[in-house]
């Protein structure tokens, strides 16, 4: 025999072949009850506060679809969309995503949600920026101090905002980038943030990441709030070139309704509020 | 929980070894032939097989990324962020190494089984399946070490799959996800269960390569 097996190998055949079997129908049942499927890029910030567990199961029940959800940046997911590859994009950086509108490969862009970016930096805060009021005047300290600073460095919408934020500052950025203080991590939020409590260094993170992961980042404090430059603005656009075009607009109705942007503004990690909702039509 | 944990284990061993089986089902028989035959550019084939052991699974997932994507080629296929396109990408993976691994241990048999089949009267279909039969336990290693490199794998599944719950996510990708999310401890434990996965993969491939030997 070419192959001889006896018994006991023909079992455990029959045994893999039925896993295989097995597994195959999980993922066909999942794929055939319901028949429409929508990819909604969205960036890590949204995913992992968990706020989308919360609302996306209505929509689907609503609709009877099916949501698969892409956790990335805000720069890869208007990439995806550009692409075509996704459906709807739930992203956070405004003037990017008036780009993506302007070369016409979304239909509109609505405001859904604001929360605010907060310097977050040690316990012991060696270059002194606690409580200081613009979050520009504590770059510059940071800057002064050469204290160690992780930068996203993914052109996620935080990076963006980050880079924006040294742009204000008297400093060049391109100064900035090649000082030895200044880390480029190319990670998401919640890497960047664990990376940031194991260095004791500073970083910029929107609060949400930063209140979903506060127990495990040993003495990693917010440090500096701003009202005004460290707003936070999240935006949906349906993307025109997408394979749903007609349901990603849906999508975008249905989160700027009053009961989803209600449900949005009551949404609490461990007791405290992470996402105001503020949906206009801005475009 | 419970559910989730297995629906991604599942999932796991659904892709690599559907990627793993339908790369040694071209693997093996290629391996074989390149094993076998003597032909000018051997040696350059043998070179280039075994620089693709090293092939990055990052730049597998951007070929398969590019080609399934809406504007890519493939892209009215509509195979993007499916279990089908992991399997695709491990595929390129698993693919060189199984060749590779065949081609040697076929080639290492092939001087002694060959001659003596062929005194034998066999023809070159049964002289093929003689020595493909003496070389099972290095083909078997290799379809293990092919496998191995599948469900380990990473980069290329979370670019092609995009680490989509209840479609996509296998454990390494939930391996990333959770460890981003500071997870530990659940982290851990699908690490675990990512070494049980291969170890009993690895047990049932080992019985028939003991099994081959013994005949």
């Amino acid at each position: 025999m070419f192959w001889p097996v006896k018994n006991n190998g023909k079992k455990i055949a029959v045994m893999i072949i039925s896993i295989i079997l097995i597994t195959a129908g999980i993922i066909a049942f999942r794929r055939l009850t319901p028949r429409n499927e929508m990819v909604l890029a969205t960036t890590t910030s949204t995913y992992d506060s968990g706020l989308l567990d919360e609302i996306i199961p209505i929509f689907e029940e609503e609709h009877d679809v099916r949501l698969k959800i892409m956790a990335t940046g805000t720069g890869q997911a208007l990439e995806l969309g550009r692409r075509g590859d996704a459906d709807v994009l739930f992203v956070h950086a405004p003037e990017l995503e008036k780009e993506f509108v302007n070369e016409s490969h979304g239909t509109l862009r609505y405001d859904v949600m604001f929360n605010e970016f907060v310097i977050v930096g040690p316990q012991s805060d060696p270059a002194g920026v606690e409580g200081m009021d613009g979050a520009v005047s504590a770059l510059e300290r940071l800057h002064d101090e050469e204290a160690t600073f992780c930068s996203r460095g993914d052109d996620s919408g935080t990076h963006v905002k980050e880079k924006e934020l040294w742009g204000k500052t008297m400093f060049d950025y391109e100064d900035i980038e090649e000082s030895d203080w200044y880390k480029e991590l190319g990670q998401g939020m919640g890497d960047t943030l664990m990376i940031t409590s194991e260095k004791n260094a500073y970083t910029l993170t929107d609060e949400a990441t930063y209140l979903s992961l506060k127990e495990k980042l040993a003495d990693l404090e917010i440090l500096v709030r701003d009202e005004t430059t460290l707003y936070n603005q999240y935006g949906v656009i349906p993307s025109y070139d997408a394979r749903q075009p007609e349901l990603a607009e849906e999508f975008a109705e249905w989160i700027i309704s009053d009961e989803i942007q209600e449900r949005i503004d009551n949404y609490t990690i461990e007791g405290e509020k992470v996402f105001t909702a503020n949906a206009k039509n801005t475009n | 929980m419970i559910t989730e944990i297995l629906h991604i284990t599942l999932l796991s061993i659904f892709v690599s070894v559907s990627a793993t089986i339908l790369a040694s089902i071209m693997a093996v028989p290629l391996g074989t032939i390149l094993g076998l035959k003597k032909f000018r550019g051997k040696e350059i084939i043998r070179t280039v097989t075994y620089t693709l052991y090293g092939f990055p699974p990052v730049v597998a997932g951007l070929i398969i990324y590019l080609m399934l994507s809406r504007e890519g080629p493939l892209g009215s296929l509509n195979l993007l962020f499916t279990p089908t396109s992991m399997i695709l990408a491990q595929m390129v993976l698993v693919f060189p190494i199984v060749t590779g691994l065949t081609m040697s241990s076929v080639s290492d048999i092939a001087k002694d089984v060959k001659e003596t089949a062929m005194t034998l009267g066999a023809d070159r279909w049964q002289t093929a399946k003689t020595v493909l039969n003496e070389a099972r336990v290095g083909v078997i290693s290799a379809i293990m070490v092919g496998f191995g490199r599948a469900i380990a794998e990473v980069g290329a599944v979370i670019m092609v799959g995009g680490n989509i719950r209840w479609h996509t996510r296998v454990l390494t990708t939930a391996i990333v996800l959770e460890t981003r999310r500071g997870n530990f401890a659940y982290a851990l434990i699908l690490g675990g269960i990512l070494l049980s996965v291969a170890l009993f993969v690895f047990f049932i491939l080992k019985r028939y390569q003991d099994k081959g030997v013994k005949m």
